[in-house]
């Protein structure tokens, strides 16, 4: 690492670099500490996980669009998990809600997303020559692995994967008698939890010495991509709100394991009253939530991130309202510590807490509503270009409307109390969280697929995909609100057993068929990714023409990000179509003092200052003096 | 063979997207028009934004009216009718909304899509307006959440003194119900006293459980208060009457209650949907294990007279099984004894 200490200025670096080369093939693509690497681990991981996770969503999907379908065929993967007469065993259909959960919500949207764009973005947009800690990075990613390897593993066991929900909550997920995926199943589920979490400790430590410490030159808090912004408050949250759930397992495992009862009381169960008394299962939501609501910003602040970049980028508009960005990603930061109580409400904890949590739930609108409109500004009288990336992050956009709205709706308590745990929740989440995160993560890899292979994605496959998938979501998840209203319970095996949810059967039919057409249309995706990084057209070194500091490398940046010199920030990156320049975009890299014809009145103070700094660092002007200035 | 054949179609439909993709490519590279810095794929994508808001958009709203009489369900609670009003409000305010953002996401993706003469706004901050779009959702979220609060305290206010008291008891995967009996004070109960003859762990050495009774089906008087007494034997579970407009969970070791008046008899909400056989139904909405989507009971709301009679004609359980009082001390088995000829009048 001795060259990252020397990367800030001077001629010497040049040297330091060509010996980094000799790399075999366990320390390249293995046991790497280059975070590019490790970053296209996380992202190869997290689409290995969704693949898994969606495809267990088409599973549960087919039970209640067709249950009376014979799955017989399904029987050479699920084996005795298909019963005689052909029907998926209801026991399984909890443990597939449950793993689908758990998969999608930590594995793909945590760990896939800021796994990979927090390892990828962070040191090149902020001109570093790698993580503070490589070390401590490739021990994030082996963690998470292991733990996915253990997760994998309780899918496998006889008694099935853990199945009391993705939330599990005792005493369900505490008593093997109440449930066969409470046994062996729930023991993974809680050891994967733990190594999860130890990952995701080590990789926000490192995300966020790195932004505070590593910045380049002149790239001060004010000059820092929105991405950056995101994905370090996503790594603040992180670290504080993960360990809650450490202490939650933990206690759980206690509970499961060595008869404590901390979320036990008065239970009878299997014809025997069990020894525990003075615990509280309303504990166990406390404890859970503290982790589970920030978890969801964890999920969507990385969003936030990367389709701010790209709406930029592509509309050749600075982005609206940058500072008020900043603003509201870190009112929700702060925000989304104090509303978990909001999916108690019918818990039964005491009704007041209820109340203040609504009020403090309800506040979190109002950031969520100002980066709405700033999208939206962001686009006005933009010249916008259609990339893939650019759909995406339109249509994580749409999502975030309309998921966001019906918050609005369950963050509401009395409305709640006939909402809570209905389809309407369901699709609540699904929309604001689930396929608005899915969607800026795919936003992202289209965007940024350039920079990670130096190759580029076929377009037209991509619009194949998005449209695709945009029509599919809505199709799949929209419907969940008529249902919703209608008092559909979530988790429910099947809709014949209650004469008010004995109907819509066709509703759910289309709802199953919309969901396997948009699980198919990810693999376009996929084929366009694993293609186009051996055979796509090669890309040049800024194909968006785009003004952040990733687009300085090397179209293959080697380790170390730039050959020589870490290049220094003079401006901040949202410089498009600034009046009076000839190109419509001015990278990061270029001075105040080189683009006179389009500074504006403040800017040209800041070009004393700067001329001030460089003669003080005894640097001469790369670029020609401006005439007549 | 069908297995064969589906299979042997797939790897077709596969070899054939495979070929138009190639030739797709090889067509594009020959025109250049990969070369280009924006392709003629850029209006069609914008075209595709006008086509996507306004086919959904109909859709929406034909779905929407077309089906309101089967997803709004009929409210049977006095409470019910103001949180169903307060989210038709919410409707109607984040609808507005709703559309509002998503035509202007949709139109300014076609209006303003990329033209090679122009030039976009360089149009970085307005303080005015964002003041404005903090303040004015800031003041309609305030309008929403005091009505939801002041709904929620009066729903969550302490059940008033008069209010009949019924036990829900739910186990996997059933409920049980209690009823408090003439005295109106529900008996004791310990989980460790559960047994086959004693399923809810009543404590029959407290008088008050003497004249306890249960029943089949939950029975409730309209236009009186009602309060349930909610608690759980073994897992979570949910107490979900989606008539009623009534949820609240099931917690082991810490009983819960919710309380309500419930406004339309079985009867009379027989004659408004129409359906004869129609029940009021209670669901468990908590996930408990692999019955948790059977755990159905009958809800049945009488006119209040219809219900004083249905309470008199109920055993009490020292009636029906004489044995649960067998180990008490004489005096309780004697005051019990006077209840049962009392009860017997």
């Amino acid at each position: 690492m001795a060259e990252v200490k020397l990367s800030t200025h001077g001629a010497e670096t040049h040297e330091g670099h060509d010996h980094e080369h000799s790399d075999n093939f366990i320390t390249k693509y293995i046991f790497s500490t280059d975070h590019k690497m490790i970053s296209k681990q996380y992202l190869v991981t997290g689409m290995f996980w969704a693949v898994i996770g969606g495809g267990l969503s088409i599973l549960f999907r087919l039970q209640l669009g067709f249950p009376d379908m014979d799955m017989s065929f399904l029987r050479p993967i699920l084996g005795g998990w298909i019963n005689e007469a052909g029907q998926l065993d209801s026991n399984f259909y909890l443990a597939l809600v449950t793993m689908h959960g758990t998969i999608m919500v930590f594995f793909v949207l945590t760990a896939g997303l800021s796994g990979t764009f927090a390892n990828y973005l962070i040191p090149l947009q902020i001109g570093a020559r790698d993580m503070a800690s490589g070390f401590l990075n490739m021990l994030s990613y082996w963690f998470f692995f292991l733990s996915g390897v253990v997760m994998f593993i309780s899918l496998f066991l006889q008694g099935g994967p853990a199945a009391g929900g993705w939330t599990v909550y005792p005493p369900l997920s505490a008593l093997e008698q109440a449930i066969p995926g409470s046994g062996a199943g729930m023991t993974l589920w809680l050891v994967a939890m733990v190594l999860f979490i130890i990952s995701q400790l080590m990789a926000g430590i490192n995300y966020i010495t790195t932004v505070i410490n590593m910045r380049t030159k002149g790239m001060s808090f004010s000059r820092l991509p929105l991405t950056v912004w995101a994905l370090f408050l996503t790594a603040v949250v992180g670290l504080l709100a993960f360990p809650v759930l450490f202490g939650a397992a933990l206690l759980l495992f206690f509970d499961r394991s060595f008869g404590t009862s901390f979320y036990l009381s008065d239970i009878y169960i299997g014809g025997e009253p069990l020894p525990h008394v003075g615990g509280s299962a309303v504990l166990y939501q406390h404890l859970f939530w503290f982790l589970g609501h920030p978890e969801v910003y964890i999920v969507i602040l990385p969003a936030f991130g990367i389709s701010s970049e790209i709406i930029s980028t592509n509309s050749r508009k600075p982005i609206f309202g940058y500072k008020a960005m900043i603003l509201s990603l870190l009112g929700i930061t702060i925000l989304s510590f104090v509303v978990w109580a909001h999916h108690m409400f019918v818990s039964g904890m005491n009704p007041f807490l209820g109340s203040i949590f609504m009020f403090l739930t309800l506040i979190i609108a109002v950031p969520s509503a100002v980066k709405v409109f700033n999208y939206l500004t962001t686009l006005w009288r933009g010249n916008i270009i259609f990339t893939p990336g650019m759909l995406f992050s339109i249509g994580m956009v749409s999502f975030f409307i309309s998921g966001g709205l019906t918050g609005i709706f369950v963050g509401n308590s009395a409305i709640d109390i006939q909402l809570h745990d209905t389809y309407f929740v369901v699709a609540h989440f699904h929309l604001v969280m689930g396929s608005a995160s899915f969607f800026a993560m795919l936003a992202g890899i289209y965007h940024w697929f350039p920079k990670m292979f130096g190759r580029m994605m076929d377009n037209r496959l991509g619009y194949i995909h998005f449209w695709l998938s945009f029509v599919g979501v809505y199709l799949v998840f929209f419907p969940m609100h008529y249902i919703g209203i209608a008092g559909f319970p979530r988790r429910y095996y099947s809709f014949t057993t209650f004469d008010f949810t004995d109907k819509y059967t066709d509703l759910n039919m289309f709802v199953s068929v919309a969901a396997i057409i948009t699980f198919a249309a990810q693999f376009i995706f996929l084929f366009n990714f694993f293609y186009s990084m051996y055979r796509g057209r090669r890309a040049s070194a800024n194909p968006w023409r785009a003004n952040t500091l990733e687009w300085t490398t090397p179209i293959n940046p080697g380790h170390g990000n730039w050959p020589g010199e870490i290049p220094t920030v003079y401006r901040w990156p949202y410089d498009y179509s600034k009046p009076g320049s000839k190109e419509d975009f001015i990278p990061q890299t270029v001075p105040l003092a080189a683009t006179p014809e389009s500074n504006l009145p403040h800017e040209k103070e800041l070009v004393k200052v700067e001329r001030e700094i460089m003669e003080e660092e005894g640097e001469a002007l790369i670029i020609d003096e401006p005439k007549g200035s | 063979m069908y297995g064969f054949l589906i299979a042997l179609g797939l790897v077709l439909l596969v070899a054939i997207l495979w070929m138009v993709y190639r030739i797709q490519t090889l067509l594009s590279l020959a025109k250049k028009s990969d070369k280009k810095y924006v392709s003629g794929s850029n209006r069609i994508n914008a075209i595709l934004m006008m086509v996507f808001l306004i086919g959904m958009g109909i859709l929406l709203f034909w779905y929407s009216i077309k089906e309101f009489d089967n997803y709004q369900l009929p409210i049977a609670s006095e409470h019910g009718v103001i949180t169903d009003r307060l989210f038709w409000i919410t409707t109607a305010v984040t609808g507005v909304v709703f559309l509002i953002t998503h035509i202007l996401l949709f139109w300014f993706g076609y209006r303003y899509q990329y033209k090679e003469n122009k030039r976009a706004a360089y149009y970085p901050d307005n303080n005015k307006l964002e003041v404005i779009w903090t303040l004015v959702p800031a003041l309609v979220l305030t309008v929403l959440v005091v009505t939801g609060w002041k709904a929620w305290s009066d729903i969550t206010s302490p059940a008033p003194d008069n209010a009949h008291q019924i036990e829900i008891l739910g186990y996997q995967f059933a409920w049980e119900i209690r009823y408090a009996g003439r005295d109106g004070q529900m008996g004791e109960f310990d989980y460790r006293l559960i047994s086959p003859t004693n399923s809810r762990g009543v404590n029959f050495a407290d008088k008050n459980a003497l004249d306890d009774f249960g029943a089949q089906n939950v029975v409730v008087p309209k236009g009186e208060p009602v309060v349930f007494r909610i608690r759980a034997r073994d897992v979570l579970h949910s107490v979900f009457v989606p008539h009623m407009r009534i949820k609240m969970d099931a917690v082991p070791g810490m009983p819960t209650m919710f309380w309500f008046v419930a406004n339309k008899t079985t009867a009379e909400m027989r004659e408004e949907t129409g359906d004869a056989e129609f029940e009021y139904e209670l669901a468990c909405a908590e996930l408990c294990g692999n019955g948790h989507y059977s755990m159905r009971k009958i809800i049945t709301v009488l006119e209040p007279d219809e219900y004083q009679r249905w309470v008199a004609e109920q055993a009490t359980f020292i009636e029906q099984d004489p044995g649960l009082i067998a180990d008490l001390p004489d005096e309780l088995k004697e005051l019990a004894a006077i209840k049962i000829s009392e009860s017997n009048k």
